[in-house]
């Protein structure tokens, strides 16, 4: 469980007056959703991928025990383990074990929100591990000590100069002293820290696009290639992922990756895509350390030449479950590509951390309530305009204003909807279910409103209503209601 | 085609001149229009606060007020949006009501998408001089399909230029209750849609909902700028010339029997 210490509307004000973020969610935005859309306009089965993908994961969470069990029996029959977390909180200790077991000192990650989401980075250094985030903007919120503002692009609110700024003050005491100011350089010397952390990390945390219930493999998307590194060095490579993950087949994942790719960074494909399916395999004639039982199994006389001596998934619940019998359940498609945010003026307009939690945007939205509870995260479900452009672009279809008003609707039933706003709606709908009254007395006001209005058009102040005249005017009734127009005209007529 | 106008509140209240030029354009186009008079408002307020209790009542009530008409039209792609699609959903328990509600959601049409795709409608007989843009809503350009229609209309008033904004179908930050709950939020994107419509160098923008009108205009108004906010209905029915949203001298509606005003020169 997570609340936290600031309100949203005071992140809001921040949000919205800090003028460098500003300017980074323009630029990046504005990016995305370009490519995006040119990428969308030369894929004519564009439409039918995303009503496959729809129909794939809805098959997969009607049948999520028995895929989860196929999947975990495949881990298992390649030699890896297969963890099941139901909370947070097991999640951390899970991995905390297995690190402890691994004797491990030094733990590399690639990019896993749903380690951001269980708070990993924090109970790891706590126990005493050193953690390095390998994602090139993992690595740079994790210098700057903040958490990610984008679930793809973590980094998206930090300026080149931010940047550089943070590597002068952690690279120094690495022998690194140049102020750098190209975007290459800054890549170039963060490989270069990087590449000796990949060989000292006994243990490789990373994420899971897609769990593959047929062969046993855990699937990851990056751009830079840190994850196979993270993945492939380490000792032992440990994948967090939630269980909703999981697809049918190798074929399906293609569907996926075609969606994936273009709606979260408006590529055709990422630059790296990785199927891990087990630890090593060893061969017992060339080693003698293993008893040689997998690789007979699968016909494999070679040992392989890279790969981590042991593969742990670590399955993460954390609510989901319960999401999947209820009014939810559609929610659990998402496949965090972050096509929501770049496409959500509110995402736009106050950027990621105003959200208070890992998640932010239509899905943050979302999500935050149900894992943190409806009464931990009131704004999130009110600060949208339900203009529907998230569901519109959602590649696997998730009704998100929907869903969101569904939690407002959650939240007016259990009383969290503050009493002025409740009392003052619930005035309103009596009166408006009751038409005669309604007309009788908006005759009286309309004129009145009209006639303080007239003379400028716009009223400058109306009591009560701030949210509306601190900013904007409000333009003046033209005069009496329409209905009561209507019905001196047509009662002259008849 | 008997037609019931679904007035909607905004209209009724605001700016009964929309709804009076909802009445000219369908009775151009050759239909009877019935206003009952047992209508206030689409629910959408309570909707969109969680209070599903009340919208059905107020749902019923709408379904009531509009039996029997072949069509059920109105100026908003926002309050159709909500007969249309969320109306049936309320019922889900009740076969009877969900029955009526998907009856009356068959019969429900935004405005000009109802004179062009169904009526074929294309006689605009007005003029509005100048460069203009057109602000699509998001819920009459997701929820109820409209985006080509009132082009196609607006192509046909003379002495218009129509120019494309950038982010034209970008939220313009209204949202209901949002905008007075979010005034910070609300605000930005009201601001970031007004320099669009400065970008595209228009004199004046439409729209085919007055809640985006209203706070378009209200932000327009408050920092002086010279930019005319109607609805597209006001225009198509040759009604361009009265004041714009916000603007001084608001009069009371004359109707649809004094429809034909002096235009601009």
């Amino acid at each position: 469980m997570h609340a936290p210490t600031t309100t949203f509307a005071a992140r809001v004000a921040v949000a919205i007056h800090d003028q460098r973020l500003q300017a980074a969610l323009d630029r990046a935005s504005g990016g995305f959703v370009a490519k995006r859309a040119a990428l969308v306009d030369a894929l004519p089965e564009f439409e039918a991928l995303r009503e496959r993908a729809r129909t794939v994961k809805e098959h997969v969470l009607s049948n999520l025990d028995g895929y989860l069990l196929r999947y975990e029996a495949e881990v298992v029959r390649q030699g890896g383990h297969v963890h099941w977390a139901a909370t947070d909180a097991e999640a951390r200790q899970i991995i905390l074990d297995i690190c402890k077991a691994a004797g491990a000192k030094t733990v590399t990650k690639g990019k896993s929100m749903v380690s951001e989401e269980i708070g990993l980075n924090d109970a790891l250094e706590a126990a005493g591990y050193q953690v390095v985030e390998t994602d090139l903007g993992e690595y740079i919120i994790q210098l700057a000590k903040e958490p990610p503002s984008h679930i793809i692009v973590p980094a998206v609110h930090k300026t080149r100069a931010q940047v550089a700024d943070l590597f002068e003050e952690h690279h120094r005491p690495l022998g690194y002293t140049r102020h750098l100011t190209e975007v290459s350089e800054m890549v170039n010397e963060a490989r270069q820290v990087l590449r000796g952390h990949y060989f000292k990390a006994d243990v490789g945390i990373t994420g899971g696009n897609f769990l593959v219930a047929e062969t046993g493999s855990s699937v990851i998307v990056t751009n830079e290639g840190n994850g196979d590194l993270t993945q492939t060095l380490a000792r032992v490579h440990i994948v967090t992922t939630g269980i909703e993950r999981v697809v049918p087949t190798l074929d399906d994942v293609t569907t996926f990756l075609r969606l994936l790719a273009r709606s979260a960074t408006g590529q055709e494909t990422e630059t790296y895509t990785t199927f891990s399916t087990g630890p090593r395999r060893v061969n017992a004639e060339q080693s003698g350390e293993h008893s040689g039982e997998h690789s007979s199994e699968h016909g494999s006389e070679h040992s392989d030449v890279d790969g981590p001596q042991e593969y742990h998934v670590v399955l993460v619940d954390n609510g989901r479950s319960k999401m999947l019998g209820g009014a939810f359940r559609e929610m659990l498609r998402c496949i965090r590509c972050g096509a929501c945010l770049n496409h959500c003026p509110v995402y736009t307009s106050i950027g990621g951390h105003a959200y208070g939690w890992v998640y932010p945007g239509p899905m943050g939205s979302v999500l935050t309530p149900l894992i943190n509870g409806i009464d931990n995260a009131y704004d999130l479900p009110n600060a949208c305009t339900l203009n529907g452009r998230c569901q519109t672009v959602c590649p696997v279809k998730i009704p998100l204003p929907g869903l969101l008003r569904e939690l407002r609707r959650q939240q007016f039933e259990t009383g969290l909807t503050p009493w002025p706003i409740r009392t003052a709606l619930q005035a309103w709908a009596w009166v408006a279910q009751r038409p005669a009254l309604y007309h009788a007395l908006m005759r009286i006001g309309i004129p009145l409103l009209s006639l303080v209005g007239r003379k400028q058009g716009v009223l400058h102040a109306l009591p009560l209503a701030g949210g509306w005249t601190d900013t904007r005017d409000l333009p003046a009734p033209q005069g009496g209601t329409f209905q009561q127009a209507w019905k001196a005209q047509n009662g002259a007529r008849s | 085609m008997r037609v019931g106008l679904f007035v909607t509140c905004l209209a009724d209240l605001m700016r009964p001149s929309v709804a009076f030029a909802a009445v000219k354009l369908l009775q151009d186009a050759g239909c009877e229009v019935v206003v009952p008079e047992a209508q206030t408002c689409c629910g959408q307020p309570a909707l969109n606060s969680g209070d599903s209790g009340d919208t059905r009542q107020i749902a019923q009530r709408v379904i009531q007020a509009f039996e029997g008409f072949e069509a059920v039209v109105g100026p908003s792609g926002s309050c159709m949006g909500t007969i249309k699609h969320d109306y049936p959903a309320l019922f889900v328990d009740d076969p009877v009501w969900r029955a009526r509600a998907e009856d009356l959601s068959r019969r429900s049409h935004e405005l000009l998408s109802f004179l062009v795709d169904v009526l074929k409608f294309d006689a605009v007989a007005a003029r509005f001089d100048g460069r203009v843009t057109y602000h699509d809503s998001c819920a009459g350009l997701r929820e109820m399909g409209v985006k080509g229609q009132p082009r196609k209309l607006l192509a046909g008033v003379s002495g218009m230029q129509l120019v494309e904004m950038q982010g034209t179908e970008e939220c313009c930050g209204f949202g209901g209750t949002f905008c007075v709950k979010y005034p910070d939020i609300s605000t930005k994107m009201v601001d970031d849609k007004i320099a669009h419509i400065q970008a595209s160098g228009a004199a004046a923008v439409l729209g085919g909902d007055l809640g985006c009108l209203l706070n378009i205009a209200g932000r327009i108004q408050r920092r002086g700028l010279p930019i005319r906010v109607l609805h597209t209905a006001e225009v198509l029915a040759g009604m361009g010339a009265s004041p714009s949203i916000g603007e001084p001298g608001q009069a009371p509606p004359a109707g649809p029997g004094h429809a034909g005003q002096p235009q601009p020169s």
